[in-house]
């Protein structure tokens, strides 16, 4: 990935918004043809936010392997397997197409820009932007304390065998332990932050400007141009099934 | 007019019966650099919160006066829990933000504060890539950044090892002008950066106040039996009274004995935890073998620890975890300890052994930081196990539970049991009277251990008989020799 592609520079809000269109418009259509426009838009652009296809594959093989469990099932519990087959394309199409631009937007977007962005230009409050992003640098420690805390339960001479109950108990415990660790560190969190005057009711200033320009405009609004078009391709062809009605 | 004034202060926190803090009076002028001691419960951290204005009026009870004049900035015990940023400027930056400092102003200023600490990085340094000791630098440049007239510090080489919390005073030694006020358990090392020592006395009032050599001279023995760090007050060492006993437990080069203590010494990142997680049958080894003799397995000896099943491996090894919290599995302390003792006299003995029996029907995550120390070691040693494992037991405690641990360790030592004991603290090795194994920093993954001299015991060499005959264990290719596998 390389930050200085043309559009992979644009405002995070910017992006999260072109990503929040296109899926509001995929979701009020139940019809192949939408997405399949919208999808082939979204992979056209790729390249524009330096990101290579094969990266790409990497970053969304959760999304690739839940698509294809989804159209399988359809297909093994179908009576017509032609008719299912049609809507099977249509919905691995629609969750591709909504799900994509969404993944282009994270995976080009530094977490601190896009909480700056969230607060100048999207106005958020910057006790839930700047909060969510402090809590979220904390995530990778709970991995670790999982870890830890299974093993402590096992030193202490705790365990399930193959019994589901006594693992179902040993799990609640483990999570309650873990869940005590992670509001002891989050109140310390709090408290840290409470004493660097953090929204104390003070006018905040900004040390890294997060300016929204036309070119963020322009992304925006070339993803309203791709919703239209999506649409309007359906409409045409006459494919459009409404969500509602 | 000095910088703080305190009149009659006290507080009570909310849902408390005991005033945590009671009849302070108090003046700390302008440039001084205080040293805030006393006794566990004494008040120290809440006396800090107070002054750093952290205590709001929902947050209990107060009474009396608190004046301080300057803006403050404090630094916190755990490095982790006090960064808020990723990038190493960002988190510098975000108090200036917070104080609505003009844009332009910030990076200077950034700057400034990161080389006042002496960080040696750049501003773009992702936090998570930093040692302790360079985190709590960190975090001082962000208190120091808004420019504080007040300096508070909690304990802020505590959760450190040696090298880090050099690297902190290395960097408080440079603030000469701020005023600055410190709590710490260890205070030895501090004292040629203080002009003066305040002690609180528990239950209300200053039990002491002056230069750090009068007060120590003065009150030194006193305060060390109430469990003060106090500097020219050695501990008892314990020596062995016995020499070791027979092998428990070898890896490769590594042999634990009973009636033995064994300290795991070496920097951060050299793999003492992951060590101690495979010696303790918890982990599988990465590298080589864990062998349990029949001492220590019994009926088990065809398989190797970490194969064992839980409540077996909690008869035989006892680990007790770097965080106590992390070992409490019921709701009560007396539970904790029936869990693994079976027998209610047991229990008994040990909650008195231990001086937890005023606690027993407590939760275990109410406790004190020394208390639930003292409630860890007590679980790992309910299921009688011969051999006992511990990550930094004495981390952060209190002389009087410190002098306790070692005790404890000394007395189950000189009774057979094997002590095995990852450590920063060179005090505790000593007192044991422990082997060293000290590792070196990790160049691999592999945990390599440099052999003391003088071990010439026999070690699993890789002509041996494979120790588990049904494990189909990595060979290990040695040059000239033929490898493990093929020694079947």
């Amino acid at each position: 990935m390389s930050p200085a592609a043309p559009l992979a520079a644009r405002n995070p809000a910017a992006k999260l918004a072109a990503a929040a269109v296109l899926t509001l418009a995929l979701v009020v259509s139940l019809d192949p043809v939408a997405p399949a426009v919208a999808l082939a838009a979204e992979l056209a652009v790729v390249p524009l936010f330096g990101l290579r296809y094969g990266t790409l594959a990497r970053r969304a093989w959760p999304l690739l392997v839940s698509v294809l469990g989804a159209v399988l099932t359809l297909f093994l519990f179908a009576q017509d397997r032609q008719q299912v087959a049609a809507s099977a394309l249509a919905l691995a199409l629609r969750l591709f197409a909504v799900a994509l631009p969404g993944v282009i937007a994270f995976a080009t977007t530094d977490p601190t820009d896009l909480a700056d962005a969230l607060v100048q230009n999207a106005r958020l409050p910057v006790r839930f932007a700047i909060g969510t992003l402090a809590a979220w640098r904390l995530v990778p420690l709970l991995g670790e304390e999982w870890r830890l805390i299974n093993l402590a339960r096992r030193a202490r001479g705790v365990d399930a065998g193959r019994n589901p109950v006594a693992r179902l108990r040993l799990f609640v415990s483990a999570a309650f332990t873990l869940l005590v660790g992670a509001i002891r560190r989050g109140t310390r969190l709090a408290a840290a932050m409470d004493a660097r005057g953090f929204d104390s009711g003070a006018p905040r200033t900004y040390a890294r400007r997060q300016t929204f320009g036309a070119a963020d405009a322009a992304l925006v609004g070339g993803a309203v141009c791709v919703a239209g078009l999506a649409l309007a391709v359906s409409v045409a062809a006459g494919a459009f099934r409404p969500l509602l009605g | 007019m000095p910088a703080v004034r305190l009149r009659g202060f006290g507080h009570r926190h909310a849902g408390r019966r005991r005033w945590a803090l009671r009849g302070v009076d108090l003046d700390i002028e302008q440039g001084e650099r205080v040293a805030l001691l006393g006794p566990s419960g004494a008040g120290k951290s809440t006396l800090l919160a107070a002054l750093a204005g952290l205590l709001p009026p929902e947050s209990g009870e107060r009474e009396g006066t608190i004046e301080v004049r300057e803006r403050t900035g404090i630094v916190f015990q755990d490095p982790q829990s006090q960064l808020v940023m990723e990038r190493a400027g960002d988190d510098v930056a975000f108090g200036l933000e917070n104080i609505g400092t003009r844009p332009e102003r910030i990076w200077p200023l950034v700057d400034d504060a990161l080389r006042r600490v002496g960080f040696p990085y750049g501003r773009d340094r992702n936090v998570a890539a930093l040692s302790g000791g360079e985190q709590q630098r960190l975090a001082l440049a962000g208190a120091l950044v808004s420019r504080p007239g007040l300096l508070l510090l909690d304990e802020p080489t505590a959760n450190l090892d040696p090298d880090g919390a050099r690297l902190v005073r290395g960097s408080l030694a440079g603030l000469d002008d701020t005023t600055t006020v410190i709590v710490e358990h260890r205070v030895a090392e501090l004292v040629p950066l203080l002009d003066r020592v305040i002690v609180l006395e528990p239950g209300g009032g200053i039990r002491a106040d002056g230069p750090p050599a009068s007060v120590f001279a003065r009150y030194g023995d006193e305060l060390a039996a109430d469990g003060v760090w106090v500097p020219g007050h050695p501990v008892p060492a314990l020596s062995p009274r016995s020499t070791p006993g027979e092998v428990l437990l070898r890896q490769d080069g590594l042999q634990v004995r009973a009636a033995e203590a064994l300290a795991v010494t070496g920097p951060n990142g050299a793999g003492k935890t992951t060590l101690a997680l495979q010696l303790g049958g918890l982990r599988k080894p990465t590298d080589g073998l864990v062998v349990a003799t029949a001492a220590l397995a019994g009926p088990d000896a065809t398989k190797p620890p970490h194969k064992w099943r839980a409540r077996a491996l909690a008869g035989r090894i006892g680990s007790v975890f770097q965080n106590p919290e992390h070992q409490f599995v019921t709701a009560k302390v007396r539970d904790e300890l029936a869990l693994g003792a079976g027998d209610p006299a047991r229990v008994d003995e040990l909650l008195v052994r231990l001086r937890l029996d005023a606690l027993a029907e407590a939760n275990p995550h109410t406790l004190s930081g020394g208390e639930q120390r003292r409630l860890s070691v007590a679980t790992a040693l309910a299921a009688a196990p011969r051999l006992l494992i511990l990550d930094e037991p004495t981390f952060g405690q209190d002389r009087r539970t410190w002098t306790e641990l070692v005790g404890l360790l000394a007395g189950l030592r000189d009774d057979g049991h094997g002590i095995v004991a990852v450590t920063h603290d060179p005090d505790f090795t000593a007192a044991i009277g422990a082997r060293e194994l000290p590792l070196a920093a990790r160049p691999l993954e592999a945990v390599r251990y440099c052999v003391p001299p003088g071990d010439d015991s026999p070690n699993l060499r890789s002509g041996d008989p494979h120790p588990y005959p049904h494990e189909n264990a990595r060979p290990q290719p040695v040059p000239g020799a033929t490898s493990r596998g093929e020694a079947q």
